[in-house]
């Protein structure tokens, strides 16, 4: 977040390599604008999305996390975005139970021709979470140490 | 191990990064990041004296991790790492950030942002290229025999130029022979040749040639492996006729009681019977039993063509054959679907029964054709005097392909040509935009204008059967804006071609899904790079030529063909092929064996072992998707190249503080 009063937001991106990553490239090469407000990380496939990569976005600050992949259907490993569904829907519920909103998280479909989907999902999301303002994870929560924490809980 | 020391080196790219991020200042920024030895900006780091610098410096700086920020890791990732190749770094101790594609280009008047993004992204590749380790990349024999899946112009110039140079080639056509659309055709643009005369030498050579098996009447059902092993399953669907008895006389399909209207090589128009030959140069010369329409198989009674078969080559109980081969590559030249003219009601095909689709005016024209050749209206018998062709049908329109077919202005001027040889009618064109791009088009364009030809600009909104004056009875009549003139116009005709436009197969999406290649906004396959690889695909050792891959005539599909068949041939004469390291492996020591990832992997390539109770990657099926990486509930598989370790580090570098002068990491 700035200080001037103004809050661009940052956002995480985890984007598969074979379609939505492309996607973003596409975006690239013809010149597609969108806020600079995504940072993506490529991963093989939204299969190997670890729900604690996302976890960990937010807590190192991240005011949303953006997680493409191929359209369902069309995984370059033939499933992996199906896994991402299921382990999203999961992900998601955990999530809410943080008091974390639906808009901070998000899990969207891209293929490798559709730069323009990407550009706008990315502008999309990014209005969405200049709504809801900063999520300020660590601030929030400083420094916790879950294990300690832990600890109390039996004590 | 000591201290891992980085080198940090960010591209200009001319103006392309440097003309909206403060190169210089990521540079400098980055040197304050942890590890960092050395960072540096330079012009163009992808040229010789940017791959020079990174040699030299691992060498005097005596780099242990390289980082490159400049574009997308699918252009230049190999260069870098070849680079680091040469100076005895590990190539996989390399890590680009992708500043160009994903900022600088995306965020045009934002030069902080952009400036932002790139110091996030070098920090991110920063943090995570010393977790990197060093990877060996595999080498694989790759199998001399191809797989060229379609038997159309594209499929049989592959093959035939794959087969000359020495190579085993199998051809899988679905259909009963192989010709493809241009086996319908009467005459190709703009010479006028006869389609068959061209095509047929070529499809003989085929059929006898000793390096081609071919499989028509035969699908691919499943497809395993990878580039140079792959593992094909083709289902050669049962013809019920001996091949190795049967002589192609042609006595069973004289005698067939049954008639069955030909939808395939007659587009409707004519009629073939129960056990038929496609047409009379088909390859492979023998017939096939159409099993839904045949009485034997309806009723259990008749056996016309057994009795009359000279050969006894007839043969009622042949089942499907199931066929399994083993490739190092294969070509997809599956070719394309006609726009189906029923989908634009206005023009009344399928209602207004002499509006035509080019297919059937194909077939009426051409000498083997229903009439034999004989351009008539649908009555069978009647000449037309005055013919209309439409120009993009479903192609160029919003509602239903945005994409130009490629081929209709020419085949549209084809078609004026011999409507106005045959007939002498009147011919009037109705276009958009003329598109006659390819050598001699042009002047084609300009042959059919002198002959007589009338060309009206507009896009046709309507074809009808209802008349308003008396010259309109009886007539369909054609109504479109012209937009020279700048008024309505209604055209009275007796006859109406649509030139529909060309689309992607029924089943590309299926297809694209087995072979591992993707379907772009249009439903062709796409290619690996639009330009410069149109050929290839994402999936090693898959390749597309023809039609499958977009509108196409007829030498730019051949010309794709034997494309493909240079780059398959390039990759067997290498002999050996290197795949990526990235591959997923269990420790089995910690291996709970609880099997959950067993049944995630989509190319079972996870076994267990009774004996020992654990889990075990085969690193041959193994194609590095992660699934089961991020499954495993013990953490024990790890992912090469995208391990737990190296994502996570990568989430902490991302998340930096850009703002600050000195990069701060907090320890996590």
């Amino acid at each position: 977040m700035s200080d001037n009063g103004t809050f661009t937001p940052v956002i995480v991106g985890f984007l598969c390599n074979w379609c939505s990553y492309r996607a973003a490239d596409l975006a690239g090469t013809s010149r597609m604008g969108y806020p600079a407000t995504l940072r993506d990380i490529r991963i093989m496939c939204t299969g190997r999305l670890d729900p604690t990569f996302v976890l960990r976005a937010l807590q190192k600050g991240a005011d949303g996390v953006l997680i493409m992949g191929c359209h369902p259907g069309q995984c370059h490993y033939q499933e992996g975005n199906y896994k991402a569904i299921r382990r999203f829907a999961l992900l998601r519920r955990t999530l809410r139970q943080l008091g974390i909103e639906d808009e901070r998280v998000q899990l969207h479909w891209a293929s490798a021709a559709e730069g323009v989907r990407f550009a706008e999902t990315v502008a999309r999301m990014t209005e969405q979470i200049k709504q809801l303002g900063p999520l300020d994870w660590p601030r929030n929560w400083p420094n916790e140490d879950p294990y300690a924490v832990e600890e109390a809980v039996h004590e | 191990m000591s201290e891992p020391r980085v080198g940090v080196y960010v591209c200009h790219c001319g103006h392309n990064i440097a003309g909206t991020v403060d190169v210089q200042h990521v540079a400098e920024w980055a040197m304050g990041l942890p590890n960092v030895v050395i960072a540096r900006d330079n012009k163009f780091m992808c040229a010789s004296t940017g791959q020079e610098q990174v040699e030299e410096d691992i060498k005097q700086f005596e780099l242990t991790h390289v980082v490159v920020a400049s574009c997308s890791p699918h252009m230049h990732e190999k260069t870098f790492r070849n680079a680091c190749a040469r100076a005895g770094l590990n190539p996989y101790l390399f890590e680009m950030a992708n500043i160009r594609e994903h900022a600088s280009w995306v965020h045009p008047n934002d030069r902080e942002g952009a400036t932002n993004k790139a110091k996030a992204l070098v920090s991110a590749a920063v943090h995570r290229v010393v977790h990197q380790q060093p990877l060996e990349p595999m080498k694989v024999d790759i199998r001399p025999e191809t797989l060229v899946v379609g038997g159309g112009i594209a499929g049989i110039q592959a093959a035939l130029e794959i087969a000359d140079a020495g190579y085993h080639v199998y051809l899988v056509e679905r259909e009963p022979s192989i010709g493809g659309h241009m086996a319908m055709f009467d005459k190709t643009f703009p010479t006028l040749d006869c389609a068959a005369c061209i095509l047929t030498p070529k499809m003989f050579d085929v059929g006898g040639h000793p390096n081609i098996t071919l499989l028509t009447y035969s699908e691919v059902e499943k497809v395993d492996g990878y580039v140079g092993n792959f593992q094909v399953r083709v289902r050669k669907k049962a013809r019920m006729v001996d091949e190795s008895l049967c002589t192609g006389c042609g006595t069973c399909w004289e005698k067939c009681p049954i008639k069955v209207v030909d939808t395939v090589w007659e587009a409707g128009l004519g009629y073939r019977k129960a056990i038929y030959r496609p047409f009379p140069q088909a390859v492979p010369k023998y017939p096939v039993i159409d099993i839904e329409n045949c009485t034997y198989f309806k009723t259990g009674k008749c056996r016309m063509c057994e009795k009359v078969c000279p050969t006894n080559a007839i043969n009622y109980e042949m089942q499907d054959e199931i066929i399994d081969l083993e490739v190092g590559n294969i070509i997809l030249a599956t070719g394309y679907k006609l726009f189906d003219a029923r989908r634009i009601p206005q023009y009344g095909y399928g209602r207004l029964e002499n509006v035509f689709t080019s297919l059937e005016f194909e077939r009426l024209t051409n000498a083997s054709g229903p009439t034999e050749g004989k351009i008539v209206l649908r009555d069978g018998e009647t000449t037309p005097q005055t013919v209309a062709i439409v120009h993009c049908v479903g192609s160029r329109d919003r509602n239903y392909n945005t994409h130009c077919s490629a081929i209709c202005c020419m085949s549209s001027l084809k078609f004026a040509h011999l409507v106005m040889e045959k007939t002498g009618a009147k011919v009037y064109n109705f276009y958009i935009d003329m598109r006659p791009l390819h050598k001699g088009y042009e002047e084609f364009y300009h042959r059919i204008m002198e002959e007589g030809a009338t060309f009206i600009r507009g896009k046709v909104s309507e074809i009808t059967d209802v008349p308003r004056t008396p010259e309109e009875e009886d007539k369909l009549i054609v109504v479109c804006e012209d937009t020279l003139l700048g008024r309505q116009r209604r055209v009275p005709v007796d006859m109406v071609i649509l030139a529909a436009g060309l689309e992607p197969q029924a089943d590309a999406q299926e297809v694209a899904h087995m072979f591992g290649v993707g379907c772009g906004e249009t439903g062709f396959f796409i290619e690996r790079h639009p330009k410069l690889d149109p050929v290839a695909t994402m999936t090693e050792g898959v390749f597309i030529a023809g039609a499958c891959q977009g509108a196409k005539d007829i030498p730019d599909s051949v010309a794709q063909g034997a494309a493909a068949a240079a780059r398959v041939l390039g990759t067997i004469n290498q002999r050996q092929v290197t795949l990526e390291p990235i591959r997923a492996s269990i420790d089995e020591e910690r291996c709970s064996g609880c099997r959950i990832c067993n049944n995630l992997c989509p190319y079972n390539a996870i076994d267990f072992i009774e004996e020992k109770g654990v889990s075990r990657v085969n690193p041959a099926l193994c194609k590095g998707c992660g699934t089961c990486v991020a499954a495993c509930p013990s953490q024990v598989i790890t992912g090469a190249h995208f391990t737990f370790e190296q994502i996570m580090a990568e989430i902490d570098g991302i998340m930096i503080d850009v703002l600050s002068d000195r990069p701060v990491v907090e320890a996590v």
